[in-house]
């Protein structure tokens, strides 16, 4: 807006050539502020061309319901078979159950940091949490591989304690820094006078939470869950690293399995650039992206919505 | 109301108070025991031999010198590309957008950027700076990838600093005459600073524990010198974990828990420099 004023009263002063220099480096830089503002189109677009580029080519090979629907994922036999249903299933299993163990914790736990924690234990305690999704998920694999596994597997007396269940412990602990965060701040935006109200009715403060505060951030706590979700899809080196590495179908969540991530992680390395196993691996990643974006998305409108139901 | 049904209700409220701190409880132990545990397991494998030396014996002795230079290296370059872009990018949205659609898709682009998984980026990252551009397989292919996913991450983190700064100030300075640009350069990004830099350390500690990304862009678990150029191969302390752990047999498990340690080490002291400098800016204002 101010440059408008000042532009023609700039024309008519002394020295305007310095102004006009000076305004041209304005320009030039304000030029790199707005391509820098594109980039993050510029590398989503790309993220999406790329997988369809490298990916889509497989389907000359194997048609998509058989690369979808197929249940054996054979690169090296001849000819190859690429079906990615042992992939899908096992993603499946370990997000359900990771999910299934992280969300009742996780609202739990913002529930008690938000309303019932006196504020120096929740001082404590956010910190730790923010502690928890800072470690690195091949730390998170290394934990499980070490500590968890042989406790899984003497537990439900298993061949091996590296199965999906496992897995989906260590993914649900990794999954609950997002899910309380933003479950928290879903409880904290329900204004006063709701609370208020329940408590000149005579309602105690569990009857409140329960009845007044988790009902009023329902969107926000369902975004969370979303958002749990999408970090349990997408994460790979915890399941690569303890999920087992299995090829079969998993039948029950002790089955060793192997997720969709850990599939592309496994197989990455030794697939020819071109070649029908790396098309393939593309297109695990391109079937992936349209998962974890549709979670994204469903996340981001509800959480939108949660919003605006409390602006004033 | 009788006294019964109001004991009742105190006793469904003791009851799911004890849930709800049993909730916390089972939230933060994990963390704690993880840290303790690694401590007390890896702590006697750190040495100045075990943090200074190449690694032998297909790690199974010596240090892993190459692996924590390799690491900074890598969260080095993830600075220098993703912190100028996501800070510009931060201005371009808090100082000069519209609210019109273009702004809406760049931020739906950043949202979603934030959710794709990073083996995905992986993918990117091989296809685009290892193979189109000839990087190979190279620090900075590996650099560049991990920049591409940490840039969603500083851009929120730089539009949250940005937008922090009080309108007032923006408005007294364009009000004396100075150009927009000058207010950004002058009153803003100075005033936004310490968000800036929490979010590019929270950024750069993230980009030091990420595995799946440089899995795909190639690190090497083990390689006889240290990196002289971007375009060299490079170890890394994640990957080093991931290798030692899940592949190499008959490991020393001291060693392991030492691997272990040193990356929480990098990764967690990075994270309190952020919740420092947070803290630190709370107080002055």
């Amino acid at each position: 807006m101010l440059q408008q004023n000042t532009a023609p009263t700039a024309a008519r002063v002394p020295g305007r050539g310095l102004k006009r220099r000076l305004r041209l480096g304005e320009r030039v830089i304000e030029g790199w502020i707005f391509l820098a503002g594109m980039l993050a189109i510029v590398v989503l677009l790309g993220i999406i061309f790329i997988l369809l580029k490298e990916g889509l080519p497989i389907f000359a090979h194997t048609n998509p319901w058989d690369f979808l629907f197929g249940t054996r994922w054979y690169p090296l036999a001849e000819p190859p078979v690429f079906g990615i249903t042992p992939f899908f299933v096992s993603t499946l299993w370990v997000t359900l159950i990771s999910t299934a163990v992280a969300v009742p914790v996780g609202v739990a736990c913002a529930a008690y940091l938000s309303e019932v924690a006196p504020p120096k234990v929740s001082e404590t305690v956010k910190p730790v949490i923010e502690i928890l999704a800072g470690i690195p998920s091949v730390m998170m694999g290394f934990i499980g591989l070490a500590l968890l596994s042989p406790f899984v597997q003497s537990l439900f007396n298993l061949p091996s304690g590296l199965c999906g269940l496992t897995a989906a412990i260590m993914l649900s602990l990794m999954s609950l820094p997002i899910i309380v965060s933003v479950s928290e701040d879903a409880l904290h935006a329900v204004p006063k006078e709701f609370k208020e109200a329940s408590y000149a009715l005579g309602a105690t403060k569990w009857e409140t939470i329960w009845h007044v505060c988790i009902p009023s951030a329902l969107s926000g706590i369902a975004a969370a869950i979303m958002l749990g979700v999408g970090r349990a899809i997408g994460e790979t080196m915890t399941v690569l690293m303890v999920a087992g590495n299995a090829l079969a179908v998993p039948a029950s969540p002790t089955d060793p399995m192997t997720t969709m991530t850990a599939a592309i992680a496994n197989s990455i390395g030794n697939a020819v650039r071109g070649g029908v196993q790396y098309q393939a691996i593309f297109a695990i990643g391109l079937v992936l992206f349209i998962l974890t974006l549709a979670v994204n998305i469903i996340a981001e409108r509800v959480l939108e919505r949660q919003k605006r139901k409390f602006a004033r | 109301m009788t006294t019964a049904a109001f004991n009742s209700r105190r006793i469904t409220q003791r009851a799911a108070f004890t849930f709800l701190i049993l909730a916390a409880v089972v939230t933060v132990m994990p963390v704690l025991f993880i840290i303790v545990y690694t401590i007390v397991k890896g702590g006697g494998a750190l040495s100045w031999g075990f943090l200074s030396e190449f690694p032998s014996l297909a790690g199974k002795a010596g240090g892993i010198l190459p692996a924590i230079v390799g690491t900074f290296y890598l969260m080095l370059g993830t600075l220098v590309f993703a912190l100028p872009i996501g800070v510009l990018t931060g201005i371009y949205l808090t100082e000069y957008a519209r609210d019109n659609w273009l702004t809406r898709v760049i931020n739906l682009a950043i949202v979603n950027l934030a959710g794709v998984p990073s083996i995905v980026f992986g993918l990117f990252g091989l296809s685009v700076f290892v193979l189109a551009f000839h990087f190979g397989l190279s620090l900075l292919a590996a650099s560049l990838t991990l920049a591409c996913q940490a840039l969603a991450m500083v851009i929120t983190t730089s539009r949250e600093a940005l937008l922090a700064v009080p309108r007032e100030l923006r408005e007294g300075s364009l009000a004396i005459g100075v150009s927009k640009w000058q207010t950004v350069r002058h009153i803003v990004l100075p005033q936004s600073l310490p968000g800036i830099i929490t979010g590019a350390v929270l950024a750069i500690s993230r980009a030091a524990g990420e595995t799946a990304p440089i899995l795909v862009v190639g690190a090497a678990f083990l390689l006889p010198a240290l990196p002289q150029s971007p375009l060299d191969q490079f170890m890394a302390l994640p990957y080093h974990l991931y290798t030692v752990s899940a592949h190499v047999p008959n490991m020393p498990e001291e060693t392991i828990w030492g691997v272990a340690l040193v990356l929480l080490i990098v990764v967690l002291s990075f994270d309190v420099l952020a919740a420092a400098i947070r803290i630190k800016t709370r107080q002055r204002k």
